[in-house]
């Protein structure tokens, strides 16, 4: 069952990750790329992270989606269905992630990092909230203070006139 | 079927950025671009789960929750740079940009 299910989640994730960059409406990307993310929580439920699995879903299919479609409607992006895919950029492309792709999977494979361990640890909520507050509380109050200083710079950045 | 172990987990989340990145370098215009990165964003944080099972060991998680903030906040104010630069020059387009070649 557990196998089936990462199988299915994984092939999912790739063919909609896929179509994010295929498609040619951003409206259509954007639709895609909330599916890839809900099929990523699918893997992180199956890699026992239920914790990240619930915030990947709230934070980024939630809020950072809508964020994006509000940018995408507040454009005007009807002239991005009326241009061509630039070919050399594609045979760049294409060559670029080739060879980037074989790298990765074949440091994968060889150095087989698999090998000896086992799928052990349990992500409960409890553990992760314990670290996070002893451990990682300074970064996590650096963190806070960072999306404070974004909300900011965001408000400053759409004011009409800067000065 | 074999069933997943670690390198799984990895392949998948090497071709995710694989994939990630052929949006950044095929793709014109800027919001697909930064969907693209946010596919690359997401690559790494599945390594970093699945390392962090595999391994026992919560700090992946941890790194995982703090890269989901930064890349909140991250979207947030590129977002408004793509609305600014939008406002003034009427295109999303990085093929429009051209101030600093010339």
């Amino acid at each position: 069952m557990e196998t089936a299910l990462f199988y299915i989640f994984a092939l999912l994730t790739l063919a909609s990750g896929l179509l994010v960059i295929l498609s040619r409406n951003p409206i259509t990307s954007a639709m895609f790329l909330v599916i890839t993310i809900a099929f990523l929580a699918g893997l992180f439920v199956l890699l026992h992270a239920f914790f990240l699995a619930a915030v990947q879903i709230l934070v980024y299919a939630g809020a950072v989606m809508v964020l994006f479609l509000f940018v995408i409607m507040l454009l005007d992006l009807r002239a991005e269905e009326r241009r061509r895919f630039n070919a050399f950029g594609i045979a760049a492309g294409m060559i670029g992630i080739v060879s980037l792709g074989y790298v990765l999977v074949s440091t994968i494979v060889k150095t087989r990092p698999g090998v000896g361990v086992t799928a052990t640890l349990e992500g409960a909520t409890v553990p992760l909230g314990k670290v996070l507050f002893t451990n990682y509380l300074l970064p996590f109050e650096i963190v806070s203070v960072l999306l404070l200083v974004a909300m900011v710079g965001v408000i400053l950045l759409s004011k009409r006139d800067l000065r | 079927m074999m069933h997943p172990g670690l390198e799984h987990y990895l392949i998948v989340s090497a071709a995710l950025f694989s994939v990630g990145l052929l949006g950044v370098i095929v793709r014109r215009n800027l919001l697909v671009m930064y969907m693209s990165l946010e596919l690359m964003l997401n690559a790494a944080n599945l390594a970093l789960v699945s390392f962090s099972r595999f391994n026992n060991d919560l700090d992946g998680q941890i790194m995982v929750f703090f890269i989901i903030t930064v890349a909140a906040a991250e979207v947030a104010v590129g977002l408004a740079l793509i609305v600014a630069l939008y406002r003034k020059k009427q295109t999303a387009h990085v093929e429009d940009l051209t101030t600093l070649r010339y």
